[in-house]
């Protein structure tokens, strides 16, 4: 008797208890293997682009914030960058430093807020995720401290930083540098050799260097396929070249490289934050540029080496106070776009693992 | 009048209200309250009686336990648990409760009205029915059936048909996958549960559950490492327990195969699955852990100790829930045919060669081991348990690589990912 | 593979049983916040405001509404408008701090609290009979000043509108050209 099945169409819908944010994807399975993905995303779009027009570059550091906001520090710097280059500005070494500690313990807490919810995902249930928690939450206490708040940040400002770091910052960063590696070495003996996260995770949606190269992909994802670029040692900003550090790379492109290159990272970054913290003189920490600039006629594009990947911001600047196009080529978006591609032939279950590996943030996808 | 021996709180009872003439041997010549043909009457009340103080007693310890574990997981993950309702949060399961009895049933419009309906009765029906035969303490049991694990096995089993159909009848596409998921493991993982148990059948002679509580002169998790170890893991499957709970995993299929239900219906899946556990680890401590022996016995009643282990095993499932990640529905189907019934038909074999070369024929009772005797199957076992585990590790690989897509279905692009492992 | 990699788990989960849990239980403890913590009330000294609308300019989101008449003061005495209306709509403020940034006379601060939750949207506006009657304890964000003389807002006094200033501690943030009237004069603290 001839055997007919058809596939059917799944909508992993915008509300559901995984996908990072609000993120719907149109699935076609063949019992449990999937053949087709279709992403559809922009249920989160608040047209920070068109907004930025209206807005003086010192407001719409509060509008970069927003847009990948578990990692807000990093925004602030690409955009900082970006208009410094736009206006001419050179910020002074303490205000670089400063940047480079922020933007580092913002690197930590998105890659563990990353690796949480990627165990969550998993099953192991909320175990993992709440440990990460409790160290990012260190982390949140200390950019209380530098700068009020604890998410959406605006710490920076074009010219440097916009206040120096109060006295109880460097013990309580000392504090958190000490017991942060052995936290480390608990997430490495609870995780790395699990047997279920490695046969889950091991050979599971992999992604060559040449397709990650064709469809610009950056930063982990990327460097867990092979390719060892990092924006921090190929093209230097800020004082990155006077530190010294190690860039994990890892070899096959799967889940199990993308998930463990987080953990790593995470000791380079901790090694950064050392190293700056000997480094740093004291000084002015923001150039003397007024509130409100205005840049002379022109474009610039200013990138760094964000959590997810390459986090860029092209201005075009017509000589008045806001300007004239904001554009921010986000990573995760880019990303996101290879997910298709690693997943046919996968099976449901890969399929909310795979998401969570590429560490998609909707806030930046749709901004 | 067979079921008059061996529980003294029936006997008592029913002779209270039925002793007569005619059952004068039981019930020591005593006169009960009702005349003497309504006998039938008195064994209704009593059995009626002690089996609601049974199931409620057991409720109320299932409550607990849901109080219990989510306390728990919580300290496992740096949290404290629920603590506001009542002291130390002790009333949070009577709040659950309130709350999922005064939830609006809403019924899908698609559902088929009887299938719908009845798998909650099925799942919780299973559980209450276990109890049946489980000895709880030195001559505490509702039924001293001769074929008592075979009883406990084939009501498991009806676990399969209430899934199932909950997962059909809901007319969900999540729900169907997880009805099928469902059938596959759950049948998958009966098969090696049942031969591990055979291994504790060859040493002790008997299906009944107590006769095989009183033949462990040393508890059978010494003596079955393996056998034990498969059993647990089996019924973690069979519980849907983490790592094997594919079937509500929470972040795929928002539930599984009870999306659909809510209210009461909920409440009776909710409550199926933490009294299951409370089950199997009383199922678990009468046939591996020793049941209600224990020492100190006058001082400690032989209750206090099935207890203590019930809860110990309890406590372990919240362990490995609160640690383990989930096994994709592939591999769990892997994992039972591949490594757990293979080491169970070693057990089988080795524990059999074991009680044929050191055991005595002795009369009416088969081939019995001596105490030194059994030491020795002590060691030799826990060898073999950790050899099996070993060796079977190796050579079994749970990953799978992506499968091509099948030709003749459609789909939107023509290229099929290569896979370079 | 081998089964390790589980155990070490378990014995993860268990050292982690024993630690104490990380939770704050909220309405009985708070978590301390730092002195510069962007609290939600703001603290507005009325002897130092101008009424420049510097703060209205700068907001983001322009959710600061002044609405102001010359008053009669000449400029010997200290130029500046009177105020007809001040509302800040902290419903949809995202404190970001801008303001408290752009006032160039140190009479806007942000406040330190958090549990300004009302239970109408119309509540959430302050205007300037609250802002005038509250209680100043101001974050000391952006205020060196405030930092300079280890100021907490939970712990200290209410802060008056002389301490708050930039004159009361000699000490810039911005590194400007210097001019004459950047010569402080050290005031004594209150």
């Amino acid at each position: 008797m001839p055997f007919r099945s058809e596939p059917v169409t799944v909508n992993v819908g915008p509300q559901h208890p995984s996908t990072h944010g609000v993120l719907r994807l149109r699935i076609t399975f063949d019992g449990e293997v999937i053949l087709d993905m279709e992403p559809v995303f922009g249920y989160l779009h608040r047209g920070s682009e068109k907004l930025a027009e209206e807005r003086t570059y010192t407001q719409i550091i509060t509008l970069t914030d927003r847009m990948d906001y578990v990692a807000s520090m990093t925004n602030n710097q690409a955009y900082v960058i970006a208009a410094e280059k736009l206006a001419g500005v050179r910020p002074p070494e303490r205000a670089m430093y400063l940047r480079v500690i922020a933007a580092e313990l913002q690197r930590i807490a998105s890659h563990l807020v990353a690796i949480g919810f990627l165990l969550n995902d998993l099953g192991a249930f909320a175990t993992p995720l709440m440990y990460c928690f409790r160290e990012r939450e260190k982390i949140l206490d200390l950019f209380e401290m530098l700068c009020g708040a604890r998410i959406t940040l605006s710490y920076m400002r074009v010219g440097g930083v916009f206040q120096d770091a109060p006295e109880d910052f460097w013990p309580a960063l000392r504090g958190f540098l000490h017991e942060m590696p052995h936290y480390l070495d608990e997430y490495e003996q609870f995780l790395s050799e699990n047997e279920i996260l490695v046969t889950r995770t091991k050979g599971v949606s992999i992604l060559t260097v040449d397709h990650a190269l064709n469809a610009s992909v950056t930063g982990p994802v990327l460097r867990a396929s092979g390719l060892p670029w990092d924006l921090r040692k190929v093209d230097p900003y800020e004082v990155y070249d006077r530190v010294q550090f190690d860039v994990p790379v890892g070899k096959v492109g799967d889940n199990y490289d993308r998930f463990k290159i987080r953990l790593d990272e995470m000791r380079q970054c901790l090694r950064i934050v050392e190293q700056c913290v000997d480094q740093i003189e004291p000084g002015p920490v923001r150039a003397a540029a007024p509130n409100l600039i205005r840049p002379p006629v022109g474009d610039a594009y200013g990138r760094i080496e964000g959590p997810k990947g390459e986090l860029g911001f092209y201005l075009v600047s017509d000589g008045s106070i806001a300007p004239y196009r904001f554009k921010a080529r986000s990573p995760s978006l880019i990303n996101l776009t290879v997910l298709r591609d690693i997943l046919i032939g996968w099976k449901l279950a890969d399929m909310i693992v795979t998401l969570g590996s590429i560490d998609i943030n909707m806030g930046e996808v749709d901004r | 009048m067979a079921f008059l021996e061996g529980n003294a709180l029936f006997r008592n009872l029913y002779c209270l209200l039925a002793g007569n003439p005619g059952n004068a041997a039981s019930c020591s010549g005593r006169d009960g309250l009702l005349p003497f043909d309504w006998e039938w009457l008195a064994f209704a009340i009593v059995a009626g009686l002690i089996a609601l103080a049974l199931i409620n007693l057991f409720l109320l310890f299932a409550m607990f336990y849901t109080y219990m574990e989510r306390r728990l997981l919580g300290r496992f993950q740096g949290r404290i648990g629920p603590n506001r309702t009542g002291p130390v949060g002790l009333l949070q399961p009577v709040a659950d409760a309130i709350k999922l009895l005064t939830k609006e049933s809403i019924i899908p419009n698609g559902v088929d009205k009887l299938l719908y309906n009845v798998p909650p009765v099925i799942m919780i029906a299973v559980v209450f029915l276990t109890l049946a035969v489980l000895p709880f303490g030195r001559n505490t049991f509702i039924a001293n059936v001769n074929v008592g694990v075979l009883y406990i096995i084939a009501i498991t089993s009806v676990n399969v048909l209430a899934v199932f159909m909950a997962g059909m009848a809901s007319g969900n596409r999540y729900a169907t996958i997880s009805a099928i998921r469902g059938v596959a493991q759950l049948i998958s993982y009966e098969v090696p549960m049942v031969l591990s148990i055979v291994g504790v059948l060859i040493l002790v002679g008997s299906l009944s559950l107590v006769d095989i509580v009183e033949g462990q002169r040393i508890p059978f998790i010494l003596l079955q490492p393996l056998g034990f170890f498969i059993f647990v893991v089996g019924a973690s499957a069979e519980m849907n327990r983490p790592p094997f709970d594919q079937l509500e995993a929470e972040s795929e299929i928002v539930s599984g195969y009870h999306t659909e239900y809510g209210g009461m219906k909920f409440a009776f899946f909710y409550l199926a699955e933490y009294s299951a556990v409370l089950t199997t680890s009383g199922v678990i401590a009468t046939l591996f852990l020793g049941g209600w022996k224990g020492p100190l016995e006058p001082w400690i009643p032989s209750h206090l100790w099935f207890l203590v282990k019930v809860f110990a095993l309890a406590f372990v499932f919240i362990w490995v829930r609160a640690t383990l990640p989930r096994v994709r529905i592939d591999q769990t189907m892997a994992f039972a045919w591949k490594f757990l019934l293979p080491l169970s038909l070693i057990n089988i074999f080795v524990t059999a060669a074991e009680v044929l070369l050191l055991g005595q024929a002795t009369e009416g009772q088969g081939l019995v081991v001596s105490t030194g005797g059994l030491w020795l199957m002590v060691a030799i076992n826990i060898v073999v348990a950790f050899g099996g585990v070993l060796a079977f590790s190796r050579m079994v690989s749970l990953r799978t690589t992506a499968l091509p897509v099948r030709a003749g279905v459609p789909q939107a692009s023509p290229q099929v990912s290569e896979v370079a492992s | 593979m081998n089964g390790m990699g589980i155990i070490n788990g378990l014995i993860v989960t268990m050292k982690n049983f024993f630690r104490k849990p990380f939770t704050v239980s909220y309405p009985e403890q708070r978590l301390a916040q730092h002195p510069r913590f962007r609290g939600q009330e703001f603290t507005w000294y009325e002897e130092r405001c101008t009424a420049c609308a510097s703060c209205a300019k700068f907001c983001p989101l322009g959710i600061i509404r002044i609405v102001t008449h010359p008053s009669e003061k000449t400029p010997t005495e200290g130029d500046s408008y009177a105020i007809d209306a001040f509302d800040i709509d902290i419903g949809r403020c995202m404190y970001c701090g801008l303001c408290v940034e752009a006032c160039p006379y140190d009479a806007l601060f942000m406040g330190s609290g958090f549990e300004e939750a009302k239970y109408r949207r119309g509540d959430l506006v302050i205007d300037v009979d609250r802002l005038r009657r509250a209680e100043k304890r101001p974050s000391t964000w952006y205020r060196p000043q405030l930092e300079a003389q280890r100021y907490d807002p939970r712990k200290g006094e209410p802060m008056t509108w002389k301490g708050a200033g930039r004159e009361a501690v000699a000490f810039h943030p911005i590194q400007r050209p210097a001019r004459e009237d950047a010569q402080a004069k050290p005031e004594a603290k209150p």
